[in-house]
């Protein structure tokens, strides 16, 4: 059984071993000279040698050459990860007119010089793989990548502002793009905030217009009160179906007109509403906010009385001239076909309640950083106004940083946004109340262009600034002066002593946190998450808005905590790398498929079941499977499980991975 | 086997780990420099489904003391459910393993997801140290067994080594 060797056109391959340095990251560890040396002992090496960066030009024309030159026909290049660098040199192979699966990267990087501590130990682990990745190239084959057309289509998921600067980057570019957003209206977070820092722009001073150039835009499908239900496919050539929940309301219809609100049997608002994160109510039939995008008003089925009982005379519908209210809408599957996916889910915010010794929904005048956004906003449920829960503005505000951030307890990481926006918020506060304002802060962070400047400004605006974590806030008054205000207690690591401050109200700076469904969403899109779940980047670095799976690119704080201004920068190179695909019109996808030796077949039928996508069907008149590489996608599980080994994989077949082990052992 | 010769002895364990979580892990593990015992060593297969239980078989027969396989949990495979076939395999294979005498305790399978590169550290620690408390695996060299062909269907005899039995 099992796969031929191919020998090179004149007989013994010849492989050709080349050691990377990588300045010091692996020679400083791995004892290069001994590797070489070692290298040239092993079965048909024909040159081994060494360089400093291996992936540079000068590192690649070293292969090159001895490519052309004929000295050898196979390259083991033992560097870094081939997860790193693999795409690299196999193009150097093309360059070179060889076949670039020709080629076997040994990592005594990421898996030997980075984690060893012992020289001795390093050396003898990079030369086991360096014997393995030898010992398993003889038997490699030259293949062919397959070239799939794409589709140009783009799905951008999620309509805060990096979705928003994403889609219109790609429209302009001339793509077609459908953006989907699971609210009614697009905007997100930064549709909320008052004022962005550090410059004080107005928040919807920036951000409508982009809404509206969305709703505009020839090239985009905005579809809200959307969600994505199922992806398919791959790179390229993703298929995927989008769930639109009725809203009750045909959009085409409506103009915006508020009519039906106004005429609702609910005369005053009966719900939290949502973009007030609850500091105001609203009627079952609603719109979000006065520039909300697109201008539709939306039914919420939970407390229409219609909906829910079927008893409602129904003023909405008397009162609007276009019969745009439709109760009978329902549910409807939308399936697309995209070439690439920009996810841009965005964050939620950390819930203070979790921090019970902070008081929030304890005490009445305890609000968090989102909350006082929507009432420092002119067209908030205030109309600007900072008071307290009777009224009366408050004299002094204690704003506490880190809520749900940098704390082992909650999330060890920093939210980035906090300091600032404290800082902005103390700003306004101060602007709008005259309050003297206490900012309990761990370390100040101001990393970022007019950051630190912003933070000079409200030094000299006469803010009180107290370093130290908030143990506790409560209504526990031990002074006259205490009672009937909340007492911040803190201890001032300045000065070494603990503090209590009595003020009338309380800002939680609440940090960011994944969206609790971030689990159902990285299946859906076959995307990782760290730990935290934050989705996961393809490489902090060299690919920081790409993911694993090729073709869905991440943008704004989905992948992280991040302020406005990172997140539009990196919706923008999401744009670009989904452009880059698809302007290039083909995919080539790697030859890793599986494949039938039609005569060990047995017919058993085993690996009939195993497949998930389907690639295996049986031809009955020869009595066999058949696999339809065009399906594969290369997991090799099929390939596992038959038993006459008449299943293999290209690139990893069994024969490939036995030499491996003999390899990687053989040398203790 | 006296005591200070187990201390000397340095397992070998043959690591297969998935491309998309675990080989991930291992990468990020390594940006990360968290150091780890030297004694495992890392083939890469794009799944653990990809996993043929004669390549753990051939393993130990070319003189692995231990087989780690990593992959990613479950629901994240990359291929939508490799994973919970190679669990099937495993749970076999390591029944089968046993009844050879090779101790359970030489094979371990875990999930790992590409963000857990702490976890490699750890997983890589401990399976060491557990090989390396069994002292090496002692099959007949492979010249000593009838001649197989190329695909490992037989692996015996076994010999146990002293004080394993227990
Ligand atoms: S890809 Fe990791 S287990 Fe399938």
């Amino acid at each position: 059984m099992s796969t031929v060797n191919i020998p090179s056109p004149n007989g013994q391959p010849k492989i050709g071993v080349y050691v990377c340095h990588c300045g010091i990251n692996i020679a400083g560890r791995v004892d290069v000279k001994e590797t070489v040396a070692f290298a040239k002992t092993l079965p048909n090496v024909t040159v081994a040698t060494e360089y400093k960066f291996m992936c540079s030009d000068p590192g690649q024309e070293m292969i090159q050459k001895d490519l052309r030159d004929g000295k050898i026909d196979r390259v083991v290049v033992a560097s870094c990860s081939p997860l790193m660098h693999e795409p690299t040199f196999r193009r150097a192979m093309i360059a070179a007119d060889a076949n670039p699966f020709l080629f076997q990267m040994a990592n005594i990087r990421e898996h030997v010089s980075w984690v060893t501590l012992d020289k001795n130990a390093a050396t003898e682990k990079a030369k086991a793989l360096i014997a393995a990745a030898v010992k398993r190239i003889v038997l490699h084959r030259p293949l062919e990548k397959t070239r799939v057309p794409v589709t140009s289509d783009v799905l951008v998921v999620g309509g805060g502002i990096a979705g928003i600067h994403a889609a219109l980057t790609l429209a302009e570019a001339g793509r077609k793009v459908y953006l989907v957003e699971k609210e009614p209206t697009i905007g997100g977070h930064m549709a909320k905030f008052d004022k962005t820092f550090p410059t004080l722009d107005c928040s919807a001073c920036i951000l409508t217009p982009k809404m509206s150039a969305v709703r505009a835009h020839p090239n985009i499908i905005l579809w809200t009160y959307s969600e994505v239900a199922e992806v398919e496919g791959f790179v390229g050539n993703f298929k995927v179906k989008v769930k639109r929940k009725p809203r009750y309301i045909k959009e085409d219809l409506c103009v915006g007109c508020y009519e039906c609100v106004e005429a609702c049997v609910f005369k005053k608002g009966i719900t939290k509403d949502e973009f007030n994160v609850g500091l105001s109510k609203r009627r079952p039939i609603y719109i979000p906010f006065p520039q909300a995008t697109p201008l539709v008003a939306v039914i919420d089925p939970e407390t229409c009385v219609q909906i829910k009982r079927n008893k409602c005379k129904k003023p909405c519908v008397d009162a609007c001239e276009r019969d745009a209210i439709d109760f009978d809408q329902k549910v409807e599957i939308k399936e697309i076909d995209v070439g690439a996916i920009i996810l841009a889910t965005g964050f939620k915010t950390f819930d203070a309640s979790r921090i019970s010794r902070y008081g929030y929904g304890k005490y009445p005048n305890i609000y968090t950083s989102l909350e006082v956004e929507r009432m420092v906003n002119a067209a908030g449920p205030t109309g600007g106004e900072v008071h307290l829960q009777n009224g009366e503005k408050p004299k002094t505000v204690g704003i506490v940083h880190c809520v749900g951030s940098r704390d082992s307890k909650t999330n060890a990481y920093c939210s980035r946004v906090c300091c600032m926006y404290s800082l902005k918020l103390a700003h306004l506060i101060k602007e709008r109340t005259e309050a003297e304002v206490y900012n309990f802060y761990i370390d100040m962070r101001t990393p970022g262009k007019g950051y630190e400047e912003f933070y000079e400004k409200l030094l000299k605006e006469n803010v009180h600034f107290i370093r130290g974590r908030v143990a506790e806030i409560s209504d526990w008054a031990t002074i006259p002066e205490e009672e009937g205000k909340l007492v911040i207690r803190a201890e001032d690591t300045l000065i070494g002593a603990v503090r209590r401050i009595p003020v009338d109200m309380v800002v939680l700076s609440v940090g960011m946190e994944p969206h609790e469904n971030v689990d159902e969403v990285r299946r859906l899109f076959n995307v990782s998450c760290s730990h935290e779940g934050w989705f996961l980047e393809r490489h902090p670095k060299l690919a920081p808005v790409s993911t694993f799976t090729d073709g869905v690119f991440l943008a704004g704080a989905c992948q992280g905590p991040k302020d406005i201004p990172d997140s539009v920068a990196q919706a923008g190179a999401a744009a670009a790398e989904a452009l880059a695909l698809i302007d290039r019109g083909y995919v080539e996808l790697e030859p890793n498929t599986a494949y039938l030796q039609e005569e060990f077949c047995s017919g058993c039928k085993t690996c009939l079941g195993l497949c998930p996508y389907g690639a295996i069907s049986f031809n009955d008149e020869k009595n066999i499977s058949s696999v339809n590489g065009a399906l594969c996608k290369g997991c090799g599980t099929c390939v596992a499980a038959c038993p006459s080994g008449a299943l293999q994989q290209n690139l990893f077949t069994d024969e490939q991975i036995l030499h491996e082990i003999e390899g990687v052992i053989s040398y203790v | 086997m006296s005591d200070n010769d187990r201390k000397q002895f340095e397992p070998r364990i043959i690591a297969f780990f998935c491309n998309w979580c675990t080989y991930t892990a291992a990468d990020l593990a390594g940006t990360a420099r968290m150091a780890y015992s030297p004694n495992v060593r890392v083939i890469r297969i794009m799944c653990s489904g990809r996993l043929d239980p004669q390549f753990i078989l051939k393993a130990f027969r070319e003189g692995a003391d231990g087989v780690l396989i990593g992959g990613c949990h479950p629901g994240d495979c990359h291929y939508q459910e490799g994973n919970y076939k190679a669990l099937r395999r495993f749970t076999l294979l390591k029944r089968f393993l046993n009844m050879m005498g090779i101790e359970k305790e030489r094979i371990r399978l875990e999930w790992i997801a590409a963000s857990e590169g702490d976890k490699v550290q750890k997983v890589i620690n401990e399976m060491t140290e557990q090989v390396r408390k069994l002292g090496p695996l002692k099959l007949e060299p492979a010249s000593q067994l009838q001649p197989q062909n190329d695909r490992v269907s037989r692996v015996e005899p076994v010999t146990i080594a002293e004080g394993e039995a227990s």
